[in-house]
């Protein structure tokens, strides 16, 4: 699992909805932030092969952490801010990206 | 009309060195204005999250992250004085030459002009393009060191770093100075790379500081008993759904090693999204191996009223990028009547023999750090456009059945289409197109961009915040 470092955190706990679990998260993480240090790791399939994805940049380049967010699709998990009971999904296969 | 409609005098993209300097230069001599990021909070890449990080012990990230403290308290008395506007999470979709800026925050689209722009949108991390780098548990060493700056979390153990640069052994020194242990350091630079950067050393010396920073963070690594693999010739990641192994081959033999985490890394490119959706004139450098817009002494492009500083325009460093931030806000506060041509000459100069001081040690660290060939141009299994899953032979194979640069690819197999627009594919199609053709790779060119460059929704252009009298000009491609 990935750890969070032990040095004392002082910003607020949020909670957030992935899919079936609730995922406790701090004020300032990204979305992505969050999932990945609750070991989730696949975001999203990919339109073309199903081949599951995960962030790689983290910093709005790859959209391979695209997420549907409070029912939105195409999200970029890295680079949205967690907001307390965010209800969050895996994106799968294609959504519109743009129009 | 909303109060996002009026016209702005200085609009700033981008709160890292670069923009928050800018901001705070143009500032100082009264000219307000509005300064524009995507993160939730200033810094940029290299002082991400300072305001927040958990990571509250400094010798943890450094003095060289901490050191950005000075400039975000400066940002904090621009925005007391009412002369910085900053809007965190507000995300640039849209830049068009006649500096209409289309942003969007929290699903809210908004439209404004602004008569002067400095963008300042930094570098991204250089694609790192081998077998399997798209499998869950791959990632940038940048993107790592985000989510320990901003968050806090180490990621999943064993953890493999590979590739070069000075960034990779910055991440591996701050995972260990953490206590998160690191199973091993794949370095990918050539075996030549000492006698290549040899030429520049003497240059290089005029600024021993860096010098000395790389030599101290090998000696930390070493000290903390990593194992340090010298001359890795291929690399590939493996498993079932996720990262489960890291192969990689030196003297002509393959190893393995077991690993939840490989975190990828052959330094950073400009950001040239917005300066090529500008249609902006851009010029290779051979030197850098990517893309830079063409600029003026005071970062200004040839799309009139709009200059790029830092990272974006040409790989310079932190500490550059806030001399040429400093640098444009000046040219901007001369343009608006702000102060003189002769004072703002006056209080360039020293900026300017500032920022040739900071450059010295570039062409040294370019040469050291230059991947070679065989990582920027992948083998044929290897995929190179993640987002349409297009692989290096298919992309050699169109080359070859006369697809004649990087355009055309898109037509041939939509390389370069999916949602990130070529931002991870676009130097390694244009490296491979040369390859295959057999000319250089200044000759090939890059994509053609179009607004939006960020995804956007019909329904949010359908509530766009539109100052009237240009309602009409507004256009999505
Ligand atoms: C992942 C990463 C980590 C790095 N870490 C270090 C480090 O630890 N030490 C070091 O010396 N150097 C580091 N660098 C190098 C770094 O690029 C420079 O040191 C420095 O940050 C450059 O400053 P800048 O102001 O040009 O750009 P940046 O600091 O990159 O700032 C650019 C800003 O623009 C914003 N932006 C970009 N596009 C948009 C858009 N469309 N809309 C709104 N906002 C936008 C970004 O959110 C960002 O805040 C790192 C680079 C990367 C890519
Ligand atoms: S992880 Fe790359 S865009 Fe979010």
């Amino acid at each position: 699992m990935p750890t969070r470092l032990s040095s004392p955190d002082s910003r607020p706990t949020l909670t957030l909805h992935f899919e079936q679990r609730e995922i406790s998260a701090r004020q300032g993480d990204s979305v992505a932030s969050a999932l990945l240090a609750a070991g989730i790791k696949s975001f999203r399939t990919t339109p073309v092969s199903a081949a599951p994805r995960g962030p790689y940049c983290m910093m709005g380049v790859c959209f391979d952490c695209l997420l549907v967010v409070d029912g939105v699709p195409n999200q970029q998990g890295c680079q949205v801010q967690v907001r307390d009971g965010m209800r969050i999904e895996r994106q799968l296969g294609a959504a519109e990206i743009t129009p | 009309m909303s109060a996002e409609g009026q016209k702005l005098g200085l609009a700033i993209i981008g709160a890292g060195p670069a923009g928050l300097s800018a901001a705070v230069e143009a500032a100082s001599h009264g000219v307000p204005c509005r300064l524009f990021d995507e993160q939730g909070a200033p810094g940029g890449q290299i002082y991400r999250a300072l305001e927040s990080t958990p990571l509250r012990e400094r010798s943890l990230l450094g003095a060289d992250y901490w050191r950005g403290g000075e400039l975000i308290e400066s940002l904090r008395q621009g925005i007391e004085a009412g002369l910085i506007d900053y809007r965190p999470e507000h995300t640039l979709w849209q830049l068009n030459r006649e500096r209409e800026l289309g942003t969007l925050s929290r699903g809210r689209a908004a439209l404004t002009q602004a008569s002067q722009v400095i963008v300042a949108s930094g570098a991204q991390e250089r694609p790192f393009p081998v077998p399997g780098w798209t499998l869950p548990g791959v990632m940038g060493a940048g993107a790592a060191q985000v989510l320990l700056k901003s968050s806090g979390v180490a990621l999943d153990q064993p953890l493999v770093l590979a590739g070069s640069g000075p960034l990779l052994l910055l991440v591996a020194a701050q995972y260990l100075r953490a206590g998160v242990p690191v199973a091993a350091l794949l370095d990918t630079s050539p075996k030549d790379a000492l006698r290549r950067a040899a030429p520049y050393l003497a240059t290089a010396l005029g600024a021993p500081d860096y010098l000395l920073k790389g030599i101290k963070l090998i000696r930390e690594l070493r000290r903390h008993g990593v194992n340090i693999v010298r001359g890795v010739e291929a690399l590939r990641a493996e498993g079932d759904g996720q990262l489960e192994r890291v192969g990689f081959k030196r003297q002509g033999q393959w190893q393995e090693i077991n690993a939840k985490t490989l975190l990828l890394h052959q330094g950073v490119v400009p950001n040239v999204q917005l300066s090529r959706a500008l249609s902006c004139r851009h010029r290779w450098r051979e030197d850098q191996l990517c893309w830079v817009p063409e600029l003026d002494p005071w970062g200004e492009s040839d799309a009139q009223d709009i200059f790029f500083a830092g990272d974006g325009g040409g790989i310079v460093g932190a500490e550059a990028s806030k001399l040429q931030g400093r640098l444009s806000a000046l040219q901007v506060a001369a343009r608006l009547g702000a102060i003189t041509a002769a004072r703002r000459d006056e209080i360039a100069r020293p900026l300017r023999r500032a920022l040739a001081r900071e450059l010295r040690i570039r062409p040294f660290l370019d040469a050291l750090y230059r991947p070679n060939e065989a990582w920027r141009r992948p083998s044929d299994e290897t995929l190179v456009c993640r987002c349409e899953e297009i692989d290096a032979g298919q992309i050699r194979a169109a080359v070859r059945a006369g697809c004649s640069g990087p355009n055309q690819l898109k037509a041939f197999l939509r390389c370069g289409m999916g949602p990130c627009q070529g931002r991870m594919c676009g130097l390694t199609v244009a490296e491979l197109i040369g390859e295959t053709q057999g000319r250089p790779t200044a000759e090939v060119g890059y994509y053609r961009l179009r607004s939006p460059i960020k995804p956007i929704t019909l329904g949010q252009l359908a509530e766009l915040e539109i100052p009237e009298p240009r309602a009409a000009k507004t256009e999505v491609d």
